[in-house]
Parts: structure tokens; C-alpha cells; sequence
């Protein structure tokens, strides 16, 4: 089936999929080990690891759910992004909005 | 209790004459089509050709069918209410205790929406999308005919509560408390929650079925912004479904654990919040509203560049405008509860996304303003459904910025103002629509016209009787009566409430007129026979089929260049070309698995709703293993052999040839 070679190429490489690896440990070992060294105070550790953490996410995206702006990954990383967006959206919203009559009713 | 028949005993039994006639008449009715059906030997065809088929034109007839019948069910709650409510005025009891109209009410919300609006534009999605796509299914044709049974099962459950017991009294939105065990111990509530969580899971499967199905199997050619725009507002619609019918799903699993399981979600004690019940049948409920008149937006458009023999003006816009409103569709549904008590800063927030959907809104509105401009419209009976529409749902679309400043919402919330509003956008946005894609395309999907006059009837009917029958409502609302009243006893209000029943009979002659039309249409189909396929000059693919289309939609997929596909072809002279030979065609079996599976699914409904336990494991067992089964068969296809297809090929190119 042409359709299935053609998705072939968004399943990644070894290589790929190694440099996504490197990329996690590096970026998981960092926060590691400012915790456990206490090299830093709390709050550059704190931020330190949040942002960390984002980036991760955007390493997996890229490597291990082969999302990009290729012609055949465009829907995949548009469809996750609207979903994103919605849930955030929806999450977010809830919150603000439960927590605010919640105080109303203080 | 028994464990045999769990919480069901005599005293299910209908002791209201109203009902127990209703119920008789419906026996009777039934009796007489079974009847029919086994005198002209139309079982097998019932079965064979229909009940089992996976064929997306079918699935498509059967749910405008399904719409049809829930739409007087529907109806006949509406005339209930507005005669109930104009008998009881002045202290006057009028003729319905408040018990069997509050599940009136309910019943006719719950029905309108999931039952009367979703399947007739899931109806109308099932017989346009692939034909205009020229795909020759949908992506999954066994899941298509499983949703169509899924939201018969739920149908079914709504009115087995009519015979059997009592439906719920809570409003359709059923909110906490008052939907808990506490305030609702029957099983009212029940049959509203598995009535609607089954059909739900029907509908998110047909979103997923039909978004595979636009981005995987479009004719050669068509790029996502070549679809004609019909196929777009229904995509969009599907993706709303996607990302909001989980939430109606979480939210009632969430209130089926408080009811059978003593969970303490939505309960004033226990730690439970009943806001959040609110907030989320919210954030599904109002894209749910936009799921409705997306579609319909996508029928007036091909309506109107149709009928007007033009390309549509700012196609782009219109795409673009219709993404915007499904985007903005989720940061709007708040406005349903600013009275809930949130702060100024989320109610200010909330009222303003509201107001910006007005304008993509009136993006549409223009172009459809600006295809007519210069354009020679031929009034038939779609575009009079088109034009009523411009001009009704133009007015309900400003009383909605009316009510989404929050200031005067908190004047006019559940007042009858909000009813005349909602009604408006609805049945002037949503009905008018199915209606106008419903004449628009029955020739194409039946193979002969309707009948123009009673067409015309319907429409002026339906248009002059929902002006009738609503606008008293706003000035109702004005003079301070709320929603959901049982009795009134305000002089002021006796004029209005008259006025509005004569509305809604006038409606009523509507609905007749239309069933008329059917039925005269029907008898009368020798003469009024579409034998070119392509009865009104259309623009898109799907007007080059035959009607009825061939069954396999395209002998061979055609290569696409334009958005005006047909209209393209027919300039080009590539449109009617006679091949000297075809390949075969794959296509999908019918399957016995989706009615089985309903028909378990019912069940199980069934026995949750009354508590038999065994009958419930027996059902929803029984629902899985026929769907494992399904997937581990087979022989689930085959090959539409060449000289078949060039005999109906043929066929058809001799027709239009004649004319």
C-alpha cells in the first residue's frame, strides 16, 4: 500500500530516536542534580526545573511523536495543537472559574 | 427489589389517560406497518437493503427518518406546553399536573437537540460528504451504520420512558442537586443520562469516522481548500464534536457515579460542587449549538451559489469565518450561567468572547449577501428556506448580543426571553437549514422532486408561524415570566400566551404540509422522476452521480481542478464521459453487527435504568463479544465486477443523454 510507505518516514530512525535519548537524559539530569547537590537556592532551582521540563516536552514532540511542519506530519502537529489549545483552553477556564465563585461565596 | 426484574413493577405502568392514549396510538400505528410491510413481502428489503447496510447514502436516509419521527414526538410536547399554558391562565390548573409537564419539558429539549437536530444534520453529513469528496464510503463504513445504532438505542430509551416509568423533571440541562438521588429518586433521570450517553458515543464515533474520512479520502486533486464548503462546516462541526462530546460523557459517567455509586461529585454534602456540573455540560453544551448551525451555515451556502448560478463569494472567508466560530464556540459558555455568581472580571471576559462571535458570524452573512448581488436567484423552495433564514436568525443573533451582556442577563436570564432566543437561532438557524438541505438534496438522494407547492406551504407556515409562536415569548420575557412555568395568573401575560399558541399551530400546519409533501411526492414519483442527476445546475461532485447515486458513488474517482468541481468539468466538456472500460470496485459488506449491538446496548440501558442487574451484564457482555467478533471476521468485502458497473454506467450517461 503507497499510503504506508509514504508514513514511513515519520516513524524516526535509530538515530533520531537516540539523539531524542541524549537529549531527555541531559535534560532530566540537570534538575537531578541541582537537587541533589543544592548548588543553588530554591528559587533558581525551581525555575530551573519548570523550564527544563517544558523543554522536554518539545524534545519528546519532536522525537519520539514525530510531530513537525513536514507536508506529511503537518495535520499531526496542527491537530495537536488545536487539541492542546482546546484543553488548555477548557482547563484553565474551569478553574478560573470555579475558583472565583468559590470566592463569591466566602 | 427483585434480582429478576430489579426496581421494574406494575407501578411502571402508565396511569395518565393522555399517555395510555398516546401509547395506544402508537401501538396502532406500529401494528399497521407491520402489517404493510408483511403484506407487500418488505421485510427482507427492510432488512436487507436498510437495516444492515453500511452504504453512507442509506445510513444518511435512515437518520433523516429517525429525525422525522423524533421531530413529532418533539413537536407534539411543544403543543402540549403552549396549550397547557394557554388554558392555565388566571389561577386556571390547565390540563397537564406539574409531574407530566416537567417531563414534558424535558423531553422536549432532550429530543429537539439529540434526537430531532443531530440526527437530521448527521443525516444530511452521511448522504453529501462522500459523494462530495468523490470518495466511495466513509473511512469506516461498519462504524458508521454502529453510530446510526447507537442513536437509535438511545431514541428508543427516551420513549420506552414514556410507557415505562417517567422521564427526568429536571430541564434538559438535569442540573445537580436537583438530578441527584436526593431530589430525583425515580428513574426519570436515569433514562436521561443513558439515553444521552449512548447516542453521545454514537456521535463522537461519526466525528471520527467522517475526519478520517475528509483528510483521507479525497479525490484525486481536492486540497483541503478545494472541499466544497458544505464538507467543510460539517468538518469543523466534527471537530467540535471531537474535542467536546467527551466532556458530556465525562460529566455524565461523573453524575451516573453519584446516582448509583454514592459519589459525591455534583452533591451539596460530601465535599461535591454541583457549579461544576454547570461548568461542564456548559463547555460541551454550547459547541454543541455551533455543531448544529455549522451545517447548516454549509447548506445555505451551496444553496445560495447554487441557485444564483455564481461561485461562492469569499470562499476563503467562509472557511476562516467558520473556524473562528468553532475556536471562539469554546470560550464562550460561561454566558449560559453568569448568573451562577462568578466575578465581574470572568462574566466581563466571557460576555466580550461572546460578542466577537457576531462577527465571523456576519462575515457569512455578507457573503452570502454579496454571492446574490448581481446574481439571478431562482426562488425555489431551498432558497426560500435560505432567504426566511437570513432575515429570522439575523434577529435572534442580536438578541443573543443582548443577552451577553452580562448586566442584562442577569434581567433576562430563564425568562421566557432566552427561550424566544434560543428558538431563534435553532429553529431559524439549525431547522431552516436541515429543511433547506432536505429539499435541496431529496432529489438526489431519493431520485425524484418534492413537490413544489406544499414545499412552499411548509416554508411560509413554518416561517410565519415561528414569528407567531416566539416573538410574544421575548415580549413574555420583557414583562417578567419565567421559563418552565406550569400555571401563570397575570392578565398581562393571557394575550401573549394566546398568541403564541396560535403560532405554534400555525407551525403545525407546517409540519403537516410537510408530511403532505412527502406523501404526495411519494405518489406522484413517476412523473417527477430526476433522471440527469444534476437537477438544479449544481456546482459539486455530487450532482454528476446519478439519483439515487450508483451505490459505489463513482465508477471511476474524478481528478478535480476547481473548488466548483461539476461546474468545472461541465465548462471543460469532461463531465458525462463514456469509458470504454472500468476496473472493479472494492466495496464493504452489509453487516448484521450494528443492529445486533444496538439492540444489546438498549438493553444494557435498559437495565441500568431499573436496576436488573444480570440483564445489564448481559447486554454489555453481549455488546463486546459481537464486536469482537466483528473485527476478527473476515470476509467483510468484495469486488463490484466491471460488467456490472458499465451496465449502470451506461445506463445513467443514456439518461442524461435523453435529458
Amino acid at each position: 500500500m503507497s499510503d504506508h510507505s509514504s508514513e514511513a518516514h515519520s516513524h524516526g530512525s535509530v538515530k533520531s530516536y537516540l539523539v531524542g535519548f541524549i537529549w531527555s537524559v541531559i535534560l532530566t539530569g540537570i534538575p537531578f542534580w541541582m537537587v541533589m547537590t543544592e548548588a543553588f537556592d530554591k528559587g533558581p532551582t525551581y525555575i530551573t526545573i519548570v523550564l527544563l521540563a517544558i523543554v522536554q516536552i518539545f524534545v519528546h514532540l519532536k522525537y519520539f511523536l514525530h510531530l513537525d511542519f513536514s507536508e506529511q506530519g503537518k495535520l499531526d502537529t496542527y491537530s495537536f495543537i488545536f487539541s492542546a489549545v482546546i484543553i488548555v483552553m477548557v482547563v484553565a477556564l474551569s478553574v478560573w472559574i470555579i475558583y472565583a465563585s468559590n470566592a463569591m461565596m466566602m | 427489589m427483585s434480582a429478576l426484574l430489579g426496581k421494574l413493577s406494575w407501578d411502571a405502568l402508565p396511569y395518565d389517560p393522555i399517555v395510555i392514549g398516546t401509547l395506544c396510538v402508537v401501538a396502532i400505528a406500529g401494528c399497521v406497518l407491520a402489517f404493510l410491510l408483511i403484506k407487500h413481502k418488505l421485510l427482507g428489503v427492510l432488512w436487507n437493503d436498510w437495516l444492515t447496510s453500511v452504504d453512507h447514502k442509506k445510513l444518511g436516509i435512515m437518520y433523516i427518518v429517525l429525525a422525522l419521527v423524533m421531530l413529532i414526538r418533539g413537536f407534539a410536547d411543544a403543543i402540549m406546553m403552549r396549550l397547557q399554558l394557554a388554558l392555565a391562565t388566571s389561577g386556571d390548573p390547565g390540563y397537564l399536573p406539574p409531574s407530566h409537564y416537567d417531563q414534558i419539558f424535558t423531553a422536549h429539549g432532550v429530543i429537539m437537540i439529540i434526537f430531532m437536530a443531530m440526527p437530521f444534520m448527521i443525516g444530511l453529513m452521511n448522504i453529501v460528504v462522500p459523494l462530495q469528496i468523490g470518495a466511495r464510503d466513509v473511512a469506516f463504513p461498519f462504524l458508521n451504520n454502529l453510530s446510526f445504532w447507537l442513536a437509535v438505542s438511545g431514541a428508543v430509551l427516551v420513549n420506552i420512558s414514556l410507557g415505562l416509568g417517567e422521564f427526568a423533571k429536571t430541564g434538559w440541562v438535569a442540573y445537580p442537586p436537583l438530578s441527584g438521588l436526593e431530589y430525583s429518586p425515580g428513574v426519570g433521570v436515569d433514562y436521561y443520562i443513558w439515553a444521552l450517553q449512548i447516542s453521545g458515543i454514537g456521535t463522537t464515533l461519526t466525528a471520527v469516522n467522517f475526519l478520517a474520512t475528509v483528510f483521507k479520502m479525497r479525490t484525486p486533486g481536492m486540497k483541503l481548500m478545494d472541499m466544497p464548503i458544505f464538507t467543510w462546516t460539517c468538518t469543523w462541526a466534527n471537530i467540535l464534536i471531537a474535542a467536546s462530546f467527551p466532556i458530556l460523557t465525562a460529566v455524565l459517567a461523573m453524575l451516573t457515579l453519584d446516582r448509583y455509586l454514592d459519589f459525591h461529585f455534583f452533591t451539596n454534602d460530601g465535599g461535591g460542587n454541583s457549579m461544576m456540573y454547570i461548568n461542564l455540560f456548559w463547555a460541551w453544551g454550547h459547541p454543541e449549538v455551533y455543531i448544529l448551525v455549522l451545517p447548516a451555515f454549509g447548506i445555505f451556502s451551496e444553496i445560495v451559489s447554487t441557485f444564483t448560478g455564481k461561485r461562492l463569494f469569499g470562499y476563503k472567508s467562509m472557511v476562516w469565518a467558520t473556524a473562528s466560530i468553532s475556536i471562539l464556540g469554546f470560550i464562550v459558555w460561561l454566558h449560559h450561567f453568569f448568573t451562577m455568581g462568578s466575578s465581574a472580571n470572568v462574566n466581563a471576559f466571557f460576555g466580550v468572547m461572546t460578542m466577537i462571535i457576531a462577527v465571523p458570524t456576519g462575515v457569512k452573512l455578507f457573503n452570502w449577501l454579496f454571492t446574490m448581488y448581481r446574481g439571478r436567484l431562482r426562488v425555489t423552495v431551498p432558497v426560500l428556506w435560505t432567504l426566511g433564514f437570513m432575515v429570522t436568525f439575523t434577529v435572534g443573533g442580536m438578541t443573543g448580543v443582548l443577552l451577553a451582556v452580562p448586566g442584562a442577563n442577569y434581567v433576562l436570564h430563564n425568562s421566557l426571553f432566552l427561550i424566544a432566543h434560543f428558538h431563534n437561532t435553532i429553529i431559524g438557524g439549525a431547522v431552516f437549514g436541515y429543511l433547506a438541505g432536505f429539499a435541496f438534496w431529496f432529489p438526489k438522494a431519493m431520485g425524484f422532486h418534492l413537490n413544489v407547492k406544499l414545499g412552499k406551504a411548509a416554508f411560509w407556515c413554518w416561517l410565519v408561524g415561528f414569528f407567531l409562536a416566539f416573538m410574544p415569548l421575548y415580549v413574555l420575557g420583557f414583562l417578567g415570566m419565567t421559563r418552565r412555568l406550569n400555571h401563570t395568573d397575570n392578565p398581562d401575560w393571557n394575550i401573549w400566551l394566546y398568541i403564541a399558541l396560535v403560532g405554534a399551530l400555525v407551525i403545525l400546519a407546517g409540519i403537516i404540509c410537510q408530511f403532505l409533501q412527502l406523501y404526495v411526492s411519494f405518489r406522484d414519483r413517476a412523473q417527477n422522476l430526476d433522471t440527469t442527476g444534476d437537477p438544479w445546475n449544481g456546482h459539486t461532485l455530487e450532482w454528476s452521480t446519478a439519483s439515487p447515486p450508483q451505490y459505489y458513488n463513482f465508477a471511476e474517482l474524478p481528478v478535480v481542478s476547481d473548488i466548483d468541481a461539476f461546474t468545472d468539468m461541465k465548462e471543460k466538456g469532461t463531465a458525462y464521459v463514456r469509458k470504454e472500460s472500468y476496473a472493479p470496485i472494492h466495496m464493504p459488506k452489509n453487516t448484521k453487527a450494528g443492529i445486533i449491538i444496538g439492540a444489546l446496548i438498549t438493553a444494557f440501558g435498559f437495565a441500568m435504568i431499573w436496576h436488573i442487574w444480570w440483564l445489564a451484564i448481559v447486554g454489555l457482555v453481549g455488546s463486546i463479544v459481537t464486536f469482537i467478533a466483528r473485527a476478527y471476521t473476515s470476509d467483510v468485502d468484495y469486488y463490484v465486477q466491471p460488467d456490472e458497473i458499465a451496465q449502470i454506467e451506461n445506463e445513467h450517461l443514456d439518461n442524461v443523454a435523453k435529458g
